[in-house]
């Protein structure tokens, strides 16, 4: 069976350009980046390179990235690190409703430690309110954490606005951008944030390597002890082959960025028209506009959405409903309730992300799929 | 056994256990295209505070994750397609919390017929025909064949007796017989182990599952007490006093829901004879205890009677009556009797030939002529 991959937001592939440079390092590089002599020295040359890279993709300096071993470590360092260096005895933090559980857990283990947490609502369109962040911040406040682009409906969150609110009131921001990097452009210097978050695996990087933006002066209290490692802030031998095929992802995302996007949204319109005109009870979840390009939630009345993707990944199609949980069972998302979406419409949704290897014939392949699937369940749930 | 041609997709539901697994292997090795299921009921994490102190959450029970890990395990080894499906919401309102209420109302319910007829065999099904297939397995020990006289599905005894699980199916509709496989039910255990084992399946010699999945080591009371805390459903009054049958109190208990009828052990009194549970009453909030000898009845009603491998009774009816899981089976009439107000199910009259110890309120009274499951229902 021919099979289709459209949940580039789960993970994406290793891009074949990305695999060389990752395997040459893996068999070659073997030196320890801290090590004074030659192989050390090799493995610090990639290393460096490979900062420049990300660097130059984000608009920060070198200096300013620290390399982790992916997003939810970069999320945990970020929101842990920044309100542990605060030494107020009473500390705040406003987020989102709709963060991924790397962000939302660690300001729930903050708040377990006496930390007062608020989590800002989004109405339906998914996305935040800078107002809202206006209206939420304390004296006390010592961090704000809002996800660049969201994970499940792909709505790009004004993070320029809310920058211009966090400076102005000496807060810092931090920004989880896993879901934004190498499908938008990032620019840390213009949006003004202080922390960013990133993970390789999003962008044809393998899995195991991110890497969080710390702007000069940010405070940040380390989160894990053991090493010197990238300038005492992140210790653990670094994972140089991880590293440098992450860096040769933002090269490769600086120069296929702008087409690519461009291509996939034309994809992922295909997609959402036909769905939308082919199969009735079916409509967008969040805002249709302002969305990373690639991703697309959509709602199918009356069916279950477990059932579908069990149904379409029979026939080879691989799509996502929401987050699944540690035994691979799926419960209610928490960003489609969050918007507003009853549990029943939560269950029935979908999401569909695209990527470089999806082509016009594969959608119009998926979109033929739904709609047979989709008569099945119907006739089914008619039944029953 | 209903047709079914090698090649027609077939559902199997996948528990991680030794049973289930063989079926999937059985299944896959005669052609058939198998997509292996395996139901995620509950959340083992929830209550913690029945979880013993050093145990992992929820490790070697139903549901848990290593159960997952076994049945994903043998999917694997066998290449066949696998997913969990998610019907927590379900099972807690069509099991858990009916099995609660029964307990609170003074009864004994049977959850695993309720989990048969809401989950396994509905809800499952259903999740079967939306993956295209029409038929499920399951690794139950119990026969079904159809019949071409009467024109219905019956539903036998398997040929293992100390395995059989057809007191546990009562409720199975013909529909839901037609599209259902029981591969294991013409096998021993010993025999499955066997098959299991030559087919080098990592589950071989896994253990059995305990009898009710959910509550840990089959202390149900510590289950309610710690489900009722976290749901904040206040039992009414949940103290009373245990008294005699001819009025005498003996002493005080901490709510109906403890008890059960035939209960010896947990009572709290010395006397000179052993005493038994004869009757709860949740109204009262009484447990009323008595000698071995008062527990016997001859008589009983059975309410929303299932018919099986026939479709009624007019008249009497002769027949082997099963009255809990581990009941032998004792010879009665069966009486066709007027349905109950508020109940659309048909009703029987159970007359023993010889009075029964411990006929309990809510669990399944289930006909039986020779091996053949005639039907059944629930005690009143």
């Amino acid at each position: 069976m021919q099979r289709f991959y459209f949940d580039h937001n789960a993970t994406t592939p290793v891009a074949p350009e990305i695999l060389e440079v990752m395997v040459s390092c893996l068999g070659q590089v073997y030196g320890n980046a801290s090590s004074i002599h030659y192989f050390g020295q090799c493995a610090k040359q990639r290393l460096e390179a490979a900062r420049r890279q990300l660097a130059t993709l984000i608009h920060s300096t070198p200096t300013e990235l620290i390399f982790t071993s992916g997003g939810t470590e970069a999320n945990n360092m970020a929101v842990l690190g920044a309100v542990r260096s605060a030494d107020a005895r009473e500390r705040h933090v406003i987020t989102s409703a709709i963060e991924h559980p790397a962000v939302l857990s660690p300001c729930a283990q903050l708040e377990k430690e006496g930390v007062a947490v608020t989590r800002l609502r989004v109405g339906a369109s998914g996305v935040l309110n800078p107002d809202d962040v206006r209206r939420a911040l304390r004296p006390e406040t010592v961090l704000v954490s809002v996800m660049h682009a969201n994970n499940e409906l792909g709505t790009v969150q004004p993070i320029a606005e809310i920058a211009a609110i966090t400076r102005e009131a000496g807060v810092l921001l931090h920004v989880d951008g896993v879901q934004a990097l190498g499908k938008i452009p990032v620019d840390v210097a213009a949006l003004g944030v202080d922390l960013y978050s990133m993970s390789g695996h999003k962008l044809y990087a393998p899995k195991g390597v991110g890497a969080l933006y710390v702007k000069r002066g940010a405070r940040m209290a380390p989160i894990l002890f053991g090493g010197h490692h990238e300038r005492d802030r992140r210790p653990g031998t670094e994972n140089v082959p991880g590293i440098a095929a992450f860096g040769a992802a933002a090269e490769l995302a600086m120069r296929t960025l702008a087409a690519d996007g461009e291509r996939l949204e034309n994809l992922r319109d295909r997609l959402e028209s036909a769905v939308l005109n082919r199969i009735p009870g079916t409509g967008i979840n969040g805002s249709k506009w302002g969305r990373t390009p690639n991703t697309s939630n959509l709602y199918f009345d009356g069916v279950d959405g477990e059932a579908l993707v069990i149904s379409l990944d029979l026939r080879g199609f691989a799509v996502s409903t929401g987050a699944a949980c540690s035994s691979g069972a799926l419960t209610p998302s928490h960003v489609l309730t969050a918007i507003g979406l009853s549990s029943d419409r939560a269950r029935a949704s979908m999401r569909f992300s695209l990527g470089r290897s999806n082509t016009a014939e594969q959608v119009d392949a998926l979109v033929d799929a739904l709609e047979v699937s989709m008569a099945h369940l119907r006739r089914i749930s008619t039944h029953a | 056994m209903p047709e079914n041609p090698a090649g027609e997709r077939i559902a199997v539901a996948m528990s991680g256990g030794v049973d289930s697994s063989t079926v999937a292997a059985l299944l896959a090795g005669q052609g058939h295209e198998i997509v292996g299921m395996t139901m995620q009921l509950w959340n083992q994490r929830r209550l913690p505070e029945l979880i013993p102190e050093g145990a992992a959450a929820g490790s070697g029970r139903c549901c848990s994750l290593d159960d997952v890990y076994d049945a994903r395990r043998v999917a694997e080894q066998i290449g066949i397609p696998y997913y969990v499906v998610n019907f927590e919401r379900q099972f807690e309102e069509h099991v858990v919390k009916p099995f609660v209420d029964e307990y609170l109302a003074g009864r004994t319910p049977i959850p695993c017929t309720l989990c048969n007829n809401y989950i396994k065999f509905d809800r499952f099904l259903e999740m079967s025909d939306s993956v295209g297939a029409r038929q499920m397995a399951t690794g139950h020990y119990a026969r079904i064949r159809y019949d071409d006289v009467s024109g219905r599905y019956q539903l036998l005894r398997a040929v293992d007796p100390s395995k059989d699980q057809t007191y546990f199916l009562f409720g199975l509709t013909q529909e839901q017989l037609a599209r259902t496989l029981f591969p294991l039910g013409g096998m021993t255990k010993p025999e499955v182990r066997e098959l299991a084992r030559s087919m080098g399946l990592a589950v071989a010699s896994k253990g059995d599952s305990q009898e009710i999945c959910f509550v840990p080591n089959g202390d149900y009371a510590a289950f309610m007490t710690a489900y009722l805390k976290e749901t904040g459903i206040e039992p009414e009054q949940t103290r009373g006093s245990i008294v005699t049958s001819d009025g005498r109190t003996l002493g005080e208990h901490q709510g109906v829901h403890h008890f059960t009828v035939g209960q010896r052990r947990g009572l709290g009194i010395a006397t000179g004879e052993p005493l038994y549970v004869i009757a709860t009453d949740p109204l009262s909030q009484r447990v009323t205890v008595g000698g071995n000898h008062q527990l016997l009845r001859s008589r009983f009603f059975a309410h929303d009677v299932n018919w099986i491998s026939i479709s009624g009774v007019s008249e009497a009816v002769r027949a082997a009556v099963k009255i809990r899981n581990k009941h032998e089976g004792a010879s009665a009439m069966l009486h066709p009797a007027g349905p109950l107000e508020g109940q659309s199910g048909g009703r029987v009259e159970v007359v023993f030939d010889e009075p029964q110890r411990a006929v309990t309120p809510g669990q399944g009274a289930v006909f039986y002529d020779g091996d053949l499951v005639l039907g059944g229902g629930w005690i009143e």
